[in-house]
């Protein structure tokens, strides 16, 4: 085949991924099909980023890398973003953030400084400033006390989350980017569904997510399949340090995430526009709902506003919470307490967390906060009754 | 009769945890009746190389969907997926796309 024949089937090849999520560089040797598929996902990166226009020239961009394919594909595409000579260089200033999760993720002392090890040689190599922070073994109590899969991911995602945040605000960083893929993008919608997010499935799939205030974060991949990346990763020797899974006894459907992948990528194979179909209908979405309007309207764990109102409190609270007398006796305040604090998902992950003494001190820290401040209001609101007879007079 | 074929059968994307962690495996598959295809193939990396947990593999004859195949670096779609009949020196590589990240 001459130049020409290779650069059109380079063309109908990425016409491919779009429609098919087929891929076939069939030439031995990436040649210049290989050359089409490298302009192919860095334009799109580009593009994703330009047609938004929310990153402006020299804003301080953290990109949380957990060391998977997706994440690294994209740092490597900020690298060769900025790395650019032409007018389309990308013009950001970019770190990088790795949290290590290795000790809630049941990893060895010894499996996690290696993964760390790796992560830190592959930052350093990016040239980039960078932070490593840690979930720590404390929070291993909290893991263990929970009692399923579901709760356990939505956990851990969420305290990755604030680490995240609280690293971008102390350090200054207004925008963090993050990885999710489309197909991961489609299965965070129909989880989120399930898990009782819906109000908030615009900011947990969209491209940004603007619930904090101060910091947005954006999914730059969202239009890329896992597909793709995975060959990206490939063809162009992206560095990855790969995470064991989250330790699960139940074989078959460990967590709701779980049944949904294996539904949507079982789907796919027969009907390969499957996720894109998921993922363009989130795009319907609208975000109005999820900002809060002051920090007491925010959800203590996933940071969205806080979704219901006082009537659906009281149908949910007998059912949801068993106090724990023991507990109380100690000081530690009543779980049921925390019901106000949470949105609607929230409140059913925190049932199946453990007792209120394994949650993160600043977690605690915050409801205790709350709780006092709501508590001052009802007292400031009641009339004492000497005050009544008064002004009937 | 098939002659032996020489492969080298690769995992990654956080496939290889399943393998003991090993990346690259140099296999010699004997002798047999029938010429060596993916499907049987698969079934040989069952029973020889797959440690544990064979269900996040496998499903049924196939890969578990969400596991890429390159053959020769040509996605397993363009060369007849499980039909495929291997030849010597080929390489099979499994990129699991389900650990996110």
């Amino acid at each position: 085949m001459n130049g020409w024949g290779r650069w059109v089937s380079g063309l109908s090849m990425i016409r491919d991924i779009e429609s098919q999520g087929s891929l076939g560089l069939v030439t031995s040797g990436l040649g210049n099909t290989g050359n089409c598929f490298r302009e192919y996902f860095m334009h799109k990166f580009r593009a994703m980023l330009g047609k938004n226009r929310i990153i402006f020239p020299g804003e301080k961009v953290l990109l949380a890398v957990s060391g998977g394919p997706a994440s690294s594909a994209m740092l490597r595409q900020v690298q060769e973003g900025l790395s650019r000579e032409t007018a389309k260089k990308l013009r950001f200033i970019p770190s990088v953030i790795y949290v290590d999760e290795g000790a809630v993720r049941g990893q060895s002392p010894a499996q996690r400084e290696q993964s760390l090890a790796c992560m830190e040689t592959l930052l350093q190599a990016t040239g980039f400033p960078y932070y490593l922070v840690h979930l720590e073994q404390e929070l291993l109590k909290l893991f263990e006390a929970v009692q399923t899969m579901t709760a356990k991911e939505e956990l851990l995602q969420m305290l990755r989350t604030h680490l995240i945040l609280q690293t971008a605000r102390t350090k200054g960083y207004t925008k963090v980017m993050t990885g999710e893929t489309c197909t991961r993008v489609a299965i965070k919608l129909l989880t989120n569904l399930a898990l009782g997010r819906g109000a908030f499935l615009a900011v947990d799939t969209g491209f940004k997510d603007n619930r904090h205030g101060d910091v947005m974060v954006v999914r730059p991949l969202r239009e890329y399949m896992a597909k793709e990346i995975a060959f990206y990763n490939h063809f162009f020797d992206v560095p990855t340090v790969i995470a064991p899974p989250l330790p699960t006894k139940r074989r078959d459907k460990p967590s709701f995430r779980h049944v949904v992948e294996s539904f949507l990528l079982g789907l796919q194979k027969d009907f390969p526009s499957t996720i894109s179909t998921v993922y363009r209908t989130g795009e319907k979405l609208s975000a109005d709902r999820a900002k809060p309007s002051c920090e007491a309207e925010r959800c203590l764990l996933c940071l969205c506003a806080l979704d219901l109102d006082g009537e659906e409190e009281l149908a949910l609270e007998p059912t949801l919470i068993i106090d724990e007398p023991e507990l109380e006796r100690n000081g530690a305040e009543r779980k049921s307490a925390y019901i106000p604090l949470l949105c609607y998902g929230c409140r059913l992950t925190f049932k199946e967390l453990g007792p209120v003494t394994t949650l993160p001190p600043y977690v605690r820290a915050e409801a205790q906060r709350r709780i006092h401040s709501a508590e001052m209001q009802q007292q400031n609101q009641e009339v004492p009754p000497e005050d009544k007879e008064l002004s009937k007079s | 009769m098939a002659a032996p074929v020489s492969l080298q059968v690769e995992f990654g994307g956080g496939a290889e945890f399943l393998f003991d962690g090993v990346k690259k495996h140099q296999v010699t598959l004997p002798c047999q009746p029938e010429p060596w295809d993916i499907r049987n193939l698969l079934q040989w990396i069952k029973q020889n190389l797959l440690k544990e947990r064979p269900e996040l593999f496998m499903q049924g004859e196939s890969v578990r969907p969400g596991i890429l195949v390159l053959i020769n670096e040509a996605d397993w779609e363009l060369m007849g997926e499980l039909d495929y009949k291997l030849q010597d020196q080929d390489t099979v590589l499994f990129i699991s796309t389900l650990h996110g990240g």
